[in-house]
């Protein structure tokens, strides 16, 4: 079966242990987490988790979305197919001078990709690339060839094309008399 | 009272108090008693050693109960809380006094159990270091807690004692762990409780939509054969009367879980019996016949469904559930209530209207005179040479007059309590439902006892499961704790002996078991016991044991080689429950 890539934006508390909390709900599944970056959002002391999987259908995937959902600390816990969000990743490469001593191939290939040169020093170069993880690996698989010393590509970050309205569910919280 | 009144209570209450000054571990203590807490089942050891030396001088305000076993604590919390509700507490050392909580905690959270486990931790400079006795209990307890939190300094005490209580009794309950290391609980601190009533990104308690209360009455309306499943989500909101207010107007049969044995009182006439693997007959055929199934308080689980792509495909389902990570997930539903049940029960009755199903409930009582016939009359009858399982229950059953609280083991026996023991009171059933725990009961009844101190609790094992926590006799003894012990001892590990049987070709692989001599064993702390190995000897025997004050033992030898049926094998369809 074809598994469909999705990810998941979690807003929540920034505490200690609550990554292990979340990751295990992959873990007992057994599902591989694809990428996974945490970063503050836009709300003061509301954290953001950005994870992308695999997942045989949107049904399994909505049903780890709803168990990352009911931990304590998780505020909300969102479910998109690529389509609804914009995402984008960034890469680094490093690769030795060496390697490209042809600077007009190094120029065509950088403009070619929409990349640019983040550093250059006497035997190498550092390439950034931003885009999505197929463009990244494209440049990835130009640059292999000339014999790359480094590459590393960071989680994605995405940001979703409806409204994610955090800031009035938490102020709807705070509200609220707790029922015990 | 809304949050405002209540704050102002509390303010008024502590206006002109200046706030104490104690250490960490007297404010743990303090937080506990705030908290309504008098038992706590325990077990000391170096990281926790503040705690209890302050301990000791609580001695009249907080009854602790030394186990013999930290696993035994852990059960005797979950069955303190199962009988009344209170949310149970264990006090473990760290390292491995914390890990042998891990069994409970894990039996605590898929069985829904309001408890707070408090452990010990080297001191925070150590943490991380392989110190002696340090383990990861944050991380290790982490799958099978509701919420866990490690403090290190003292300041954080009272709120991380609140907030676990809160959360450990608020909405779906479940386990709460918190961590202290040791120089918190010796760190000072300035003593101010506030109770915990929220928590931001937690919301407790769904309100369930007008829409899907209209959609759900009018789907009971319009039923021909709508049918309630009854599961423990009853009993943990309170919802007992107004689940027979909604049955009765509408004139719904009712089945129970295993969990939610004795909501229902056995004798009620919407009351068809028990679900599942083991259940009755009715209860699983008619799953897959009724037009509407509505499940109050239950997740479907395995045990109760069989093979789900053929699990009531041609009812609508309306899910009445307080955990919305629940709803779909093993079954499908045409109506989500995602609330409390009895919020839940209350908004939908009124909507009811008045209806008997007398045609339907008499399919029931169809198939009960057929398992009568093919399971019953043997189950209790005297054909056998040793007596068997299912005799012994229903015997206890007759004499206590179904109004123990029965604290079951896992196997065998305590299938055949579910299927015989006829409960007539609510939260009497205290079972390890999900994980499946063999050495629950014995622990679990002693908590239970401490828990329902007026009721006659009832410990139930098999030889299997009464060896793996046998040690906490020693505490039932060091505490008179009037649990009436029971052993149905066939010498085998009975159910798993039965898959042997029935799947393995009768490859008896290490389930025979040779026993020490149990009453010898009970003698050896003190503990009154008999033995019955006769079918004549056990009425006589058993009234003695029930009727003698404060703990005793009773150990029945049982049909070697019997299996408890129905039986949904795995796989197949509850309607494809097979009698023998």
């Amino acid at each position: 079966m074809e598994k469909q890539r999705f990810t998941l934006s979690i807003f929540t508390e920034n505490v200690v242990g609550l990554t292990n909390r979340i990751s295990i709900i992959f873990t007992r599944r057994k599902i591989n987490i694809e990428s996974l970056t945490t970063s503050a959002s836009e709300i003061e002391h509301v954290h953001r988790f950005t994870i992308v999987f695999y997942s045989d259908c949107k049904e399994s995937a909505e049903k780890v979305a709803k168990q990352i959902e009911k931990q304590i600390d998780v505020v909300r816990c969102f479910l998109y197919e690529d389509s609804e969000t914009i995402y984008q990743e960034v890469a680094l490469y490093k690769v030795a001078v060496d390697n490209l001593k042809d600077s007009d191939m190094v120029e065509e290939i950088v403009r070619k990709n929409h990349a640019r040169i983040l550093a250059a020093k006497a035997d190498f170069l550092v390439i950034e690339k931003t885009g999505h993880e197929e463009e990244t690996h494209a440049l990835y698989e130009e640059l292999k060839p000339y014999g790359l010393m480094q590459f590393g590509r960071s989680g994605r970050i995405s940001l979703s094309k409806e409204r994610q309205e955090i800031s009035s569910l938490l102020a709807e919280y705070d509200q609220e008399d707790a029922i015990v | 009272m809304s949050t405002a009144t209540k704050e102002m209570a509390k303010e008024a209450k502590t206006v002109g108090q200046k706030p104490q000054r104690v250490t960490g571990a007297e404010a743990v203590l303090m937080a506990l008693i705030e908290e309504g807490v008098d038992t706590l089942f325990g077990y000391p050891g170096g990281a926790i050693m503040p705690v209890y030396d302050k301990l000791y001088h609580y001695e009249d305000k907080l009854n602790h109960i030394l186990v013999r076993h930290e696993q035994g604590a852990a059960h005797a919390a979950q069955g303190y809380s199962r009988v009344n509700h209170k949310v149970g507490v264990c006090v473990a050392t760290s390292g491995p006094g914390a890990t042998n909580l891990i069994t409970g905690l894990a039996d605590a959270m898929i069985d829904s159990t309001p408890m707070v486990a408090i452990t010990g931790q080297v001191a925070s400079h150590l943490l991380g270091t392989d110190a002696f006795q340090e383990t990861d209990v944050v991380g290790i307890s982490t799958p099978v807690t509701k919420w866990n939190y490690q403090v290190t300094k003292a300041s954080e005490i009272p709120e991380a004692i609140a907030k676990a209580f809160y959360i450990a009794k608020s909405g779906r309950p479940g386990p709460v762990l918190i961590d202290i290391t040791k120089d918190a609980q010796f760190e000072e601190v300035d003593f101010e409780y506030k109770p915990c009533t929220k928590v931001r990104s937690y919301k407790p308690v769904p309100v369930a939509s007008e829409e899907s209360i209209e959609v759900a009455a009018d789907l009971i309306n319009k039923a021909k054969k709508p049918y309630i499943l009854v599961g423990h989500g009853v009993m943990l909101s309170k919802a007992e009367n107004e689940l027979l207010a909604f049955a009765e107007k509408a004139g719904i049969p009712m089945a129970s879980t295993l969990l939610g044995l004795s909501a229902v009182p056995h004798d009620h006439p919407l009351y068809v019996g028990y679900l599942g693997m083991h259940g009755n007959y009715g209860p699983n055929i008619k799953t897959n016949e009724c037009d509407l199934l509505i499940a109050v308080g239950m997740r479907f689980d395995d045990r109760v469904t069989g093979d789900l792509k053929r699990y009531a495909k041609q009812a609508k389902v309306i899910h009445i559930e307080i955990d919305p990570s629940e709803i779909d997930k093993n079954v499908k539903t045409d109506v989500a209530v995602i609330s409390d049940a009895k919020a839940a029960l209350e908004r939908i009755t009124p909507k009811l209207k008045e209806a008997k199903h007398e045609e339907w409930l008499a399919e029931f009582h169809a198939c009960d005179e057929i398992e009568q016939k093919e399971v019953k009359d043997y189950a209790l009858g005297s054909s056998t040479e040793k007596v068997k399982m299912s005799e012994v229950i229903k015997m206890l059953s007759d004499k206590t007059k179904g109004e123990a609280v029965i604290v079951t083991d896992v196997g065998q026996h305590q299938m055949e309590a579910s299927r015989y023991y006829e409960f007539k009171r609510t939260d009497s059933i205290v079972s390890s439902g999900g994980l499946g725990t063999m050495g629950f009961a014995l622990p679990a009844a002693l908590g239970a006892a401490m828990g329902a101190p007026d009721r006659t609790v009832v410990s139930i094992s098999g030889d299997g499961g009464y060896q793996m926590t046998v040690q906490e006799l020693g505490t039932i003894f060091q505490y008179k704790i009037p649990v009436k012990i029971l052993v149905l001892n066939n010498s085998f590990l009975g159910m798993v002996r039965q898959w042997q049987e029935l799947f393995f070709d009768s490859r008896y692989s290490f389930t025979e078991m040779v026993n020490p001599d149990f009453v010898k064993l009970a003698e050896s702390y003190y503990i009154k016991a008999d033995k019955a190995e006769t079918r004549e000897s056990l009425s006589d025997k058993m009234d003695e044991w029930l009727n003698t004050e404060g703990p005793c033992f009773l150990e029945v030898v049982v049909e070697k080689e019997s299996n408890v049926f129905p039986m949904i094998q795995t796989g197949a369809a509850v309607s494809e429950v097979r009698l023998k």
